[in-house]
């Protein structure tokens, strides 16, 4: 009995000597310890906050503050550094990203086909052995264009070509243009991952184009006369190229309409087979009244002929006077 | 010929380590905040941004010059001024006689704006007018939300902006100490809004869990709502937006007890009994002739693999 007074006795001295780590709330607080968020949704006391603002708020934060910190000092510690630490979980307030998601860069042209052919990268070496100059030579950048002029420092002129002309030169030509289609189609790559229009660059060096290409550039070209290509002869066997309307004057473009959809597809041929189907002679007044007339006229006209002439000529009235008005009503016109 | 749409590139390490910088990132840093004014300011505005920007101070950028800009009017100046310094979030002060004291705090998603509300401050006191040790620098403070911030769309914007403005960075390790500053957001019954700042001192309570009191350490300001732009809900939704990456693939078939025991459930195929090896006697020993039809058959087998006919009618053959 001692024992448990003598404990009884101390707890009670120790909740004296502190101040209590507890408080009562009639709605229980939103927390998101992640983010060390406490939402408290209980009903202000507006009387206190009349009385005294600043001393209502402090002790509403303190009360809130203590029971977000209760739940934080239940999170499972670590020691790091000589410093108490605790693992805070994922938080839950869902706030606004400041750019969107990041998008998977887009394939260039080169790497979607390679993606679908399956082809791969082979890494080379950037050193190889070269047999006529007896030495390491790089595959591309510092010392590889100086090692070319070594080894290629003569050219065989090939057999029907112009003597005069400088291989040397048309090599260095053939370059210029392999790189700066290479250019052309970075920036063309570049604009499709942005989702750019871009003009149409044209034709290129026919050394480097498309035969597609050629072919639109050589419809285009018989196009631009000022009578739109009408009086320019076609080469056999010549194909217009396909596609290209916008930009061939004079070429009219062949209007699509637009998909129907399957419903209304369907209404429109039963309203065809149903009109089949469901026919009824057609009855067309008009025709039909003159055809009566005109039967009734021959019939008249054929009496008239087949009558003897000089017979009994009954109402025949002379000189065909004009009915008069409001002299009764079964002779005389109508009026209106 | 105009540029249609200009791509940067980088010509520089350096250049490139930027751009790369600011290219769209699946775990985004602190937001950064800008803070600066309009035409004309108060002295109680500027103190006041000059305040929020020192308790923001590691991921904040303070301007300290006049801005031609209206915001509500037109939102460009704004944006061209946090895609300038990379910061989707900014604070403008201004004062006029139709609105004495204002501030605007507002939010951009992918270098446009996506919401803003406008405030009027009502009384202020600074951090200078408190006495006594201010929060160490860049400590991740605890933010408490009184009253009722639901009511309106309004009130839950600024809630998200203010959380999105103070928290910080998400951490996932959190230093004991470092739990010194408290800041209270509370919506008063006249719909007011109050801004209370304060250090948190841990004191013992006899159990594992200190006694927390607090001190004010200002700044101390009181609101009232303004003007606001809110976003559409399809753009909220889109700058709320999870990553696919981060988002929890829940392991099937796994759970946790009461006792923090892992169980799990898992599926064995078809259990073969005749090929169990069961206990040996000697009524079911296999026959010399037995073993030896066997070996011939398994010869056999051996030699005629592509003949599986074959084999078949031998075995039965075997068996009669």
């Amino acid at each position: 009995m001692d024992i448990v007074a003598e404990v009884l006795k101390k707890s009670a001295e120790t909740a004296e000597k502190y101040k209590p780590i507890t408080v009562t709330k009639h709605l229980d607080l939103e927390y998101d310890v992640g983010s060390l968020l406490a939402v408290d949704k209980n009903e202000l006391d507006t009387k206190a906050i009349n009385k005294n603002k600043n001393d209502y708020l402090l002790s509403l934060t303190r009360d809130n503050v203590q029971l977000l910190l209760n739940k934080v000092w239940d999170l499972p510690t670590e020691r790091v550094d000589e410093t108490v630490v605790v693992r805070l979980p994922p938080s839950t307030f869902v706030l606004p990203r400041s750019k969107p998601v990041p998008r998977p860069k887009p394939l260039t042209k080169w790497q979607q086909f390679a993606l679908e052919k399956g082809i791969k990268k082979k890494k080379k070496p950037k050193l190889s052995w070269d047999e006529r100059l007896k030495k390491w030579v790089p595959l591309y950048g510092f010392k590889r264009s100086i090692a070319e002029k070594e080894k290629d420092w003569v050219i065989e002129v090939p057999q029907n070509a112009d003597p005069f002309e400088d291989q040397f030169e048309k090599r260095k030509i053939a370059k210029q243009e392999r790189v700066a289609k290479n250019e052309l189609q970075r920036l063309h790559n570049i604009a499709k991952a942005q989702n750019i229009k871009i003009p149409r660059t044209g034709l290129l060096n026919p050394d480097v184009s498309s035969s597609k290409d050629l072919q639109a550039a050589v419809t285009v070209a018989r196009s631009s006369t000022a009578s739109l290509g009408k009086f320019q002869d076609k080469l056999p066997k010549e194909k217009e190229a396909r596609g290209i309307s916008a930009i061939t004057p004079g070429a009219s473009r062949k209007r699509k309409l637009p998909p129907v959809p399957a419903t209304q597809e369907k209404e429109e041929n039963l309203a065809v087979l149903n009109s089949i189907l469901n026919k009824k002679p057609k009855l067309d007044i008009e025709k039909a009244v003159n055809r009566q007339i005109n039967q009734e006229e021959t019939e008249r006209s054929t009496e008239k002929k087949t009558r003897k002439p000089g017979g009994n000529k009954i109402n025949k009235s002379k000189g065909g006077k004009k009915p008069k008005s409001g002299k009764g009503k079964s002779a005389g016109r109508k009026r209106r | 010929m105009s540029v249609i749409k200009r791509v940067v590139k980088a010509t520089t390490r350096k250049g490139k380590k930027v751009l790369t910088s600011r290219e769209p990132q699946l775990v985004e840093g602190p937001k950064r905040a800008a803070f600066f004014w309009g035409r004309k300011t108060s002295e109680l505005v500027r103190n006041l941004l000059k305040d929020l920007y020192v308790l923001k101070k590691p991921d904040a950028i303070f301007l300290n010059k006049k801005n031609n800009i209206t915001v509500f009017e037109n939102v460009t100046p704004v944006e061209a001024i946090c895609k300038k310094y990379e910061t989707p979030l900014f604070a403008m002060g201004s004062h006029s006689k139709k609105r004495p004291n204002n501030v605007v705090f507002g939010r951009m998603f992918n270098y446009s704006l996506l919401d803003m509300v406008e405030l009027g401050i009502d009384t202020y006191e600074g951090l200078k007018d408190f006495a006594g040790a201010k929060v160490t620098l860049g400590v991740k403070p605890c933010l408490i939300f009184n009253g009722p911030w639901d009511q309106s769309d309004e009130l839950k914007q600024l809630k998200s902006i203010f959380v999105d403005l103070f928290h910080k960075e998400h951490v996932e390790q959190l230093s004991l100490q470092g739990l010194e500053h408290a800041i209270s957001f509370t919506v008063t019954p006249e719909g007011k809004i109050a801004v209370r700042s304060y250090k948190v001192l841990l004191k013992k309570s006899g159990l594992r869990t200190p006694r927390i009191e607090l001190e004010e350490i200002g700044p101390r300001f009181d609101m009232s709502l303004r003007r606001s732009k809110l976003p559409s809900e399809d753009l909220m939704k889109q700058a709320c937006k999870k990553p696919k990456e981060l988002k929890v693939i829940k392991k099937k078939n796994i759970d946790k007890d009461a006792l923090g025991n892992t169980k799990g459930r898992i599926h064995i195929g078809k259990q073969e009994i005749y090929k169990i090896q069961t206990r040996k006697m000697k009524g079911l020993k296999k026959t010399a002739r037995e073993k030896k039809m066997e070996q011939l058959l398994k010869q056999q087998e051996k030699s005629t693999t592509n003949n599986v006919q074959k084999t078949k009618k031998m075995r039965i053959e075997i068996v009669e």
